[in-house]
C-alpha cells in the first residue's frame, strides 16, 4: 500500500505539495491538527509564509507535538518550510523548529521582483538516488542558507549557496520543487521513510 | 499561451504561496505590524480603507510613496499595493518601490474607463477584481496572475463577495459539461480568449488563484467565501474598523485555515466585540458601488 504522507496545511502552497506526492507515488494527508500527525509517515512543510504559519504553530499549541515528530520521522520543508526547519532564523530572527543545523536568511534575494527561475546541476549523490538530469528551480521571495552545519550534506547549490539539503532524515530546499512537473525531489524524500 | 511563459509562472507562484491566508488592508506601519503579527499572509497598503473612501468621497488615488516604503520598512510579508484601473504609470511607479504585487483595484478611482493595464510587460505580478468568469479570463489574458471576486468593498456586507464567487464557479462548471464548438460559442459571448476558456472547461477551475474580497467582516465570512471556493481571502475595512483591530485579525487567520471545522470557528468567533458597521447594498446609490468599475 501506498505510503501516507503528511503537507501541513494552516497556510500556503500545500495543494501544490500533495499534487507533487502523489505523482511521486505517495497519499498525501493534509494536517492541520496533532492527532493527525499520528497517522502519517513522514511530513511536508510548504511553501507559504513563515510568520503566518509560525503564528498558528503556536496558537494551536502544535510546535512541541512537531518537534517530537521530527525526532523520529522525517520532515522535508520548503522555502517557509526550511525556514521553520532552521535552527536559526534571520531577517528578522525568529523562532523555529531548529530541527536542521542550519542559519536561514528570510526574503534574502530581495522582493518579488527578484524571485527567479534557475536551472541547477544538482550533486552526482543526488543523481544517483533519484536519476540524472539538470533540476528546475523556482525560487519566490526566497531565504538564502547563510551557514549549514558539518553534518549537514549539500545535494544542490545556486551561486554558491547551498539550496537543496539534507541531515540525516530531514531535507529541506530553499526553492519550490512542488511547483515543476519534476518528482525526483519528492521522490528523495520518500526514500527516507 | 501566457500560461506556459516563465515570467508569468513565477508571479503565479507567490499568489500560489499566499493561498490559505488573509491579506490585510493597512494605512500606515503601526497596523502592518499588527496584521504581520497577527498573522496576516501579505498586507496591502493604502491611503484610506474602503469604507473611508466611500463616506469621504473625492477621486481616490495610489497612496502616497512615502507611506508605502513606511510599511516595506516594517513589514516581513509581502507588501501589496493599489493602482487605478487602467493608470500603467502609478504601476509603473509601484514597480519601481518593489511592491510584491499590484492589485489594479475598481476601489480606486478608474483612470481609464475602457482599458485595463497590460499587465504582461511588467516583472511584478497583478491581482485584478471580477464578478463573473468572462471579466476574469479578460484579466488573465491581460497578465493578472491572481483574481479576487470583487464583491462590495468597504460595505461590511458579505452579500456581494458570496454573488460573485458563485457565478465565477457556477461559469466554470458549466464549461466543463460543453462541447469544444459550444465553447467557441461561450467565449465569444463572455468575451474571453478561446485558450484561456478550453483551459477552465478541462480542469475546471480558474488558471490562477481565485482569491475573494468585498465585504468580509468576520471569521465566518472568511469561512463562507473559502467554503464557496475562495483560495484566501483579502479583508480591507473589516479589521481596522472593527472594535478590537487585534483579536479580529487573529480570528479571521484562524478561520481561513480552519473553513472547515465548525469547532475552531467557534474557538475564532468567541469574544470578537463588534464588526465594523455594515451597508444595505439595495440602499447605495448606484453610482457609488465600486464592483461596476471595471470593463
Amino acid at each position: 500500500m501506498a505510503v501516507r504522507v503528511g503537507v501541513l496545511a494552516l497556510q500556503g502552497d500545500f495543494e501544490a505539495h500533495s499534487k507533487s506526492l502523489l505523482q511521486a507515488g505517495a497519499v498525501p494527508v493534509e494536517v492541520r491538527t496533532r492527532q493527525q500527525l499520528e497517522k502519517i509517515r513522514g511530513l511536508i512543510i510548504p511553501g507559504g509564509e513563515s510568520t503566518t504559519m509560525l503564528r498558528l504553530l503556536n496558537v494551536l499549541d502544535l510546535m512541541g507535538p512537531l518537534r517530537d515528530f521530527g525526532s523520529q520521522k522525517p520532515i522535508f520543508g520548503t522555502c517557509a518550510g526550511a525556514i521553520l526547519l532552521a535552527n536559526q532564523v534571520l531577517n528578522p530572527v525568529q523562532e523555529s523548529l531548529e530541527l536542521m543545523d542550519l542559519t536561514v536568511q528570510r526574503n534574502a534575494y530581495g522582493r518579488q521582483i527578484d524571485s527567479r527561475v534557475a536551472v541547477l546541476e544538482p550533486d552526482a549523490t543526488f543523481e544517483q538516488r533519484v536519476g540524472a538530469g539538470k533540476l528546475e528551480a523556482v525560487f519566490i521571495r526566497a531565504p538564502i542558507i547563510r551557514r549549514a552545519g558539518e553534518n549537514v550534506t549539500v545535494l544542490a547549490e545556486y551561486e554558491g549557496d547551498p539550496v537543496l539539503v539534507e541531515q540525516g532524515m530531514h531535507m529541506a530546499a530553499t526553492f519550490h520543487p512542488e511547483l515543476t512537473a519534476d518528482s525526483r525531489v519528492h521522490r528523495l524524500f520518500l526514500s527516507k521513510l | 499561451m501566457i500560461l506556459n511563459d516563465e515570467k508569468f509562472r513565477l508571479k503565479v507562484g507567490l499568489a500560489e504561496m499566499l493561498k490559505g491566508g488573509v491579506i490585510m488592508d493597512v494605512v500606515n506601519a503601526e497596523q502592518a505590524l499588527i496584521a504581520e503579527r497577527a498573522g496576516a499572509c501579505a498586507v496591502m497598503a493604502l491611503e484610506r480603507v474602503p469604507s473611508d473612501i466611500r463616506k469621504e468621497g473625492g477621486v481616490a488615488r495610489m497612496s502616497p510613496v512615502a507611506m508605502i516604503r513606511g510599511i516595506q520598512a516594517v513589514s516581513s510579508i509581502p507588501v501589496m499595493a493599489k493602482a487605478r484601473i487602467g493608470h500603467f504609470m502609478e504601476a509603473r511607479i509601484l514597480e519601481e518601490m518593489g511592491v510584491d504585487f499590484i492589485d489594479e483595484s475598481e476601489v480606486l478611482t478608474p483612470a481609464d474607463e475602457e482599458h485595463h493595464i497590460d499587465k504582461r510587460n511588467f516583472r511584478v505580478p497583478f491581482v485584478c477584481g471580477a464578478r463573473n468568469l468572462g471579466e476574469a479570463l479578460r484579466r488573465i489574458a491581460e497578465g493578472a496572475a491572481m483574481i479576487r471576486t470583487k464583491g462590495e468593498a468597504g460595505s461590511g456586507n458579505i452579500v456581494e463577495a458570496v454573488r460573485h464567487m458563485r457565478t465565477i464557479i457556477k461559469d466554470i462548471r458549466r464549461l466543463t459539461v460543453l462541447g469544444k464548438e459550444e465553447l467557441v460559442h461561450e467565449a465569444k459571448l463572455m468575451g474571453a480568449p478561446l485558450d484561456l476558456v478550453e483551459w477552465c472547461a478541462e480542469h475546471g477551475k480558474l488558471p490562477v488563484p481565485n482569491f475573494s474580497a468585498g465585504g468580509i467582516a468576520t471569521p465566518a465570512d472568511a469561512a463562507l467565501a473559502m467554503q464557496l471556493g475562495a483560495e484566501a481571502v483579502f479583508v480591507g475595512s473589516g479589521i481596522f474598523k472593527s472594535s478590537d483591530p487585534e483579536k479580529f485579525a487573529k480570528a479571521i487567520v484562524k478561520a481561513a485555515t480552519f473553513y472547515n471545522d465548525p469547532q475552531k470557528l467557534l474557538e475564532a468567533s468567541e469574544d470578537l466585540g463588534l464588526g465594523m458597521p455594515g451597508l444595505e447594498i439595495s440602499k447605495l446609490p448606484e453610482g457609488e458601488l465600486m464592483q461596476t468599475r471595471g470593463w
